[in-house]
């Protein structure tokens, strides 16, 4: 009685399309956005965001921008998984967002404060990202707080504690955290010679690979292992988990964990390589942790479709950037806010490829 | 209906459904079905889960449309297109589920949807009210108005319900599987009501799989099987047997065969039992002691919502004993970890499949392996042993005649219950436990499934191993069971011999009309 799948209903090709379904309406949805603000200049500004490094002329000024983005894709890529990591095991972690200003600060203290070796901060960034997550869980699993309350205020709580725990910290002349570069090197993470690779570009380095391995290790967790088994089997039905034994509870704690050490390792990824630093007043939590959450939905909730999806939203940010100043500067960020947003629809239109015909939807059901 | 009034045809028959076909994909769920309900009489509907009868109430309902044939009711041909209209030609239904306002009085439940309202928008409940009691008067349907239906029995809850049709002036009332959730007194009152309806004139159709009930109440019996229509009888010209034959289309051993077997050392011992309810205050199991021996099959009988559940969660460490002792194969496990327990050989057929049993939307080898994936048979050094798990789950697909559309890779929440159910009885009995517990190990399923699960309970009894089985059903209880222990709000009050004692006899137990000293 069972037919075969036909293509359109496989549930991988069905998330891809779903994916490029995204990207095309939130790009149409920036277009008309330029039209409106200045019809002339839109259709150069839409090229601009899409290309992003191709858009210079040089190959030096393309090398150059394709590892900025790079190096930014480490952390966001880190998140996502952080935020799908969760999401497999029933929990939304919209705490990906503090759990990486956790990573920045712990990771920023151990390298200035501590004047430790990179290695080690990373692990400390990581660590501190655990905890915040598993704080989170902890409330979730034993006092039954909706994960995503305790998480939205954890972000802020995280803001100001590394806020004042960098505040000594701080380049009184650039307001913001001492260059890791000029002043503690060894903090820096190792290029292991990618940077060759990229015209010797200086912010190329480990944290690149690694992300993507450790988005591979995710994958690995998730589909092989008897713990992904666990967690998935938790939290797609956390009764039925009890009953076979499993610590329903601690398999939460432990989930949040893993997320929050994600993104906080992401925040190490992305700190030590001195591409960026901890500015003396934030009053923000940093995009980048929302962002995951976009960039997890956009990769069809699989480690790997997030290596892609990161890059493509970092993508466009950058490319944003680059927009002509016929626009206000504010322009950019927003068109590329709008892509985003649109990118968080792909189970959206997954549903509404499956939406079941009138009489599946009532088959056995009941009649009022 | 808005006037009240309905065009009585001439037509004998209050609703007919002629020919009708509905298709789904890859399946016929109705294959040139009619099915002629005469008016004032009571009609029954026979088949196993799947042999189309909730297909032909919706067509019934207008929540699908057949492909072909025509539905007539009072003689005239009508299209149904939704339940409104549905209810418009005077057609009511009784679910096996009830669909009540938990917190509603019942006067409030019956009037829901029709609410008599005065021209300012105010209730009139007052003649709501008048009206529901002389509804209750003239059929007999006793019930408080003003009881909250969170606060009386089920067999009220019924009542509510049949009052909701009558209010509604309905004069073609459907009972699907009205009898599950019921005692043996509630049903006999039942049937009674269901006499005194058709003889007031209204046409009853009563769906149902349990063929003594058909035999004491209907008139006629439409048989269904695999979505085709095998025939109607006159109940009064036939048998059980020919019946239960046109229904399974062979000839079905309803009494369980088992040898006698003197019972062994004692397997689990439970003292002094109390569990907390989590719906009340109050302890939802009291103080309950027992023991199950090797080779025999206790049963807990008793009315749904006697503690049963919690009886079972404090059993196998779903929830925590208040206090009491539980001794497994002489070692106390009154705090131990489910886990523990379980590898001590304790199996667990839990009540509610989809809630505890299956992770839904794992595939059919992942939920075979649920309660042993961490043996080193399936897991090596933290990974899964992909391999050993498929050939496990194929074994017992083979060997428990597990059906699905892709073998092992299937989705769980794709397949019928019957086969899901298979699928937790295979993993719970392969565990080869020392103790299986099984709680209504047969909800929700036909004959031939049910008939299956019953032997492999006798089997695991046979060899030697205790079975605790915790049921509601009354023939699976007096078939199954080598000894009866009856729960009633929390506490079992009696312990009967299946051999001696009668429905009756349990009836009054499991009703708190009778007790024995324990």
């Amino acid at each position: 009685m069972e037919k075969k799948i036909s293509f359109l209903k496989k549930p991988a090709v069905q998330t891809l399309i779903a994916s490029l379904l995204c990207i095309l309406l939130g790009l149409l949805v920036g277009f008309i956005v330029l039209l409106i603000i200045n019809p002339s200049g839109a259709w150069n500004a839409m090229s601009t965001i899409m290309r992003n490094f191709w858009s210079f002329s040089s190959a030096r000024g393309q090398i150059k921008n394709f590892g900025n983005t790079l190096a930014k894709t480490a952390p966001l890529l880190m998140c996502s998984l952080s935020v799908l990591f969760a999401y497999k095991v029933g929990l939304f972690n919209i705490g990906a967002a503090g759990q990486y200003v956790a990573g920045v600060g712990v990771g920023l203290y151990f390298a200035i404060g501590l004047q430790m070796p990179w290695w080690v901060s990373l692990i400390a960034g990581t660590l501190a990202g655990a905890l915040l997550g598993a704080l989170s869980g902890i409330l979730k699993a034993y006092r039954n707080v909706n994960e995503v309350i305790s998480c939205i205020m954890l972000n802020w709580i995280s803001l100001y504690l590394v806020n004042t725990l960098l505040a000594p910290y701080m380049d009184i002349t650039m307001s913001e955290t001492w260059s890791l570069k000029k002043f503690y090197p060894s903090a820096v993470l190792p290029s292991l010679g990618l940077e060759s690779l990229l015209n010797n570009h200086q912010y190329v380095t480990l944290a690149i690979p690694l992300a993507i391995l450790v988005a591979v290790a995710v994958w690995v967790l998730l589909s092989k292992t008897r713990l992904g088994y666990e967690l998935k089997a938790t939290g797609l039905n956390k009764n039925a988990a009890k009953y076979c034994g499993m610590r329903d509870r601690f398999n939460i704690v432990l989930t949040m964990a893993i997320a929050g050490a994600l993104a906080g390792m992401g925040a190490g990824m992305f700190y030590l390589t001195d591409m960026i630093k901890w500015p003396s007043t934030v009053t923000a939590v940093p995009a980048m942790g929302f962002n995951g959450i976009a960039a997890a939905f956009l990769g069809g909730l699989h480690p790997i479709g997030a290596v892609f999806s990161s890059f493509f939203i970092q993508h466009i940010t950058d490319g944003g950037s680059f927009m002509e100043k016929t626009y206000p500067s504010e322009i950019a960020g927003l068109i590329s806010s709008v892509i985003i947003y649109m990118c968080a629809f792909v189970l959206f239109f997954r549903q509404i490829m499956n939406r079941p015909k009138r009489h599946e939807k009532v088959k056995g059901g009941n009649i009022k | 209906m808005e006037n009240g009034q309905r065009e009585q045809g001439g037509s004998e028959y209050a609703v007919e459904m002629l020919h009708i076909t509905k298709r789904f994909p890859g399946i016929i769920a109705n294959d040139d079905i009619t099915l002629q309900l005469r008016k004032g009489e009571i009609h029954a509907l026979l088949g196993e889960n799947g042999a189309g009868k909730s297909t032909l109430m919706s067509v019934l309902f207008g929540l699908y449309q057949p492909e072909e044939g025509e539905i007539r009711i009072n003689g005239k041909k009508v299209h149904i297109n939704d339940p409104n209209d549905a209810n418009d030609l005077g057609i009511g239904m009784v679910h096996q589920h009830f669909k009540l306002v938990e917190c509603f009085t019942v006067l409030d439940n019956i009037i829901l949807g029709v609410e008599p309202v005065s021209k300012l928008g105010f209730l009139k409940k007052a003649e709501a009210r008048q009206r529901l009691i002389e509804l209750s008067r003239k059929y007999g349907l006793s019930v408080d108005p003003d009881a909250r239906i969170s606060d009386i029995t089920v067999g009220m809850q019924q009542r509510t319900e049949i009052l909701k049709m009558l209010y509604r002036e309905n004069d073609i009332l459907i009972f699907d599987e009205p009898t599950a959730v019921l005692t043996p007194q509630e049903i006999e009152e039942l049937m009674q009501i269901m006499k005194n309806l058709a003889a007031e004139g209204k046409s009853i159709l009563f769906i149902s799989h349990k063929l003594a009930e058909i035999m004491a109440v209907a008139d006629r019996c439409s048989v269904l099987r695999k979505g085709k229509y095998i025939g109607t009888v006159n109940t009064k010209d036939t048998t059980v047997d020919e019946l239960s034959a046109m229904m399974v289309g062979r000839n079905v051993n309803f009494h369980v065969e088992k040898e006698p077997r003197t019972p062994g050392k004692v397997i689990l011992k439970v003292e002094g039992m109390t569990v907390a309810s989590r719906m009340h205050k109050n302890n939802a199991v009291k103080n309950v002691s027992f023991e199950v021996r090797e080779g025999e099959i206790v049963c807990i009988a008793g009315i749904d919502g006697n503690g049963q559940t919690e009886f079972v969660y404090g059993l196998s460490g779903l929830e925590p004993l208040v206090s009491g002792k539980i001794t497994l194969g002489g070692k106390d496990v009154s705090k131990t970890a489910i886990r523990e327990r379980s590898i001590l050989g304790m199996s667990h057929i839990p009540e509610d499949r989809h809630k505890h049993g299956l992770v839904l939307d794992y595939t059919l080898e992942d939920n075979i392996v649920l309660q042993r994936y961490f043996e080193p048979d399936y897991t090596k050094a933290g990974f899964l042993r992909r391999k050993n798990i498929r050939s496990y789950a194929e074994k017992l697909i083979e060997q428990y005649d597990i059906r699905s559309g892709q073998g092992p890779a299937t989705i769980a929440r794709s397949m019928s219950g019957g086969n899901q159910q298979k699928a937790i009885v295979a993993r719970e009995i392969d565990k080869d436990p020392s103790l299986l517990i099984a709680v209504q190990p047969t909800r929700g399923l036909d004959v031939g499934a049910i008939e299956y699960i019953h032997k492999q309970l006798v089997a695991h009894r046979d060899a030697g191993k205790a079975v605790l089985l915790v049921s509601l059903e009354m023939d699976e209880v007096l078939d199954v069971s080598d000894r009866i222990l009856v729960m009633y709000e929390g506490e079992i009050v009696a312990e009967l011999d299946p051999k001696t004692t009668t429905p009756e006899e349990m009836g009054l137990y499991m009703a708190g009309a009778k007790r024995k000293e324990m």
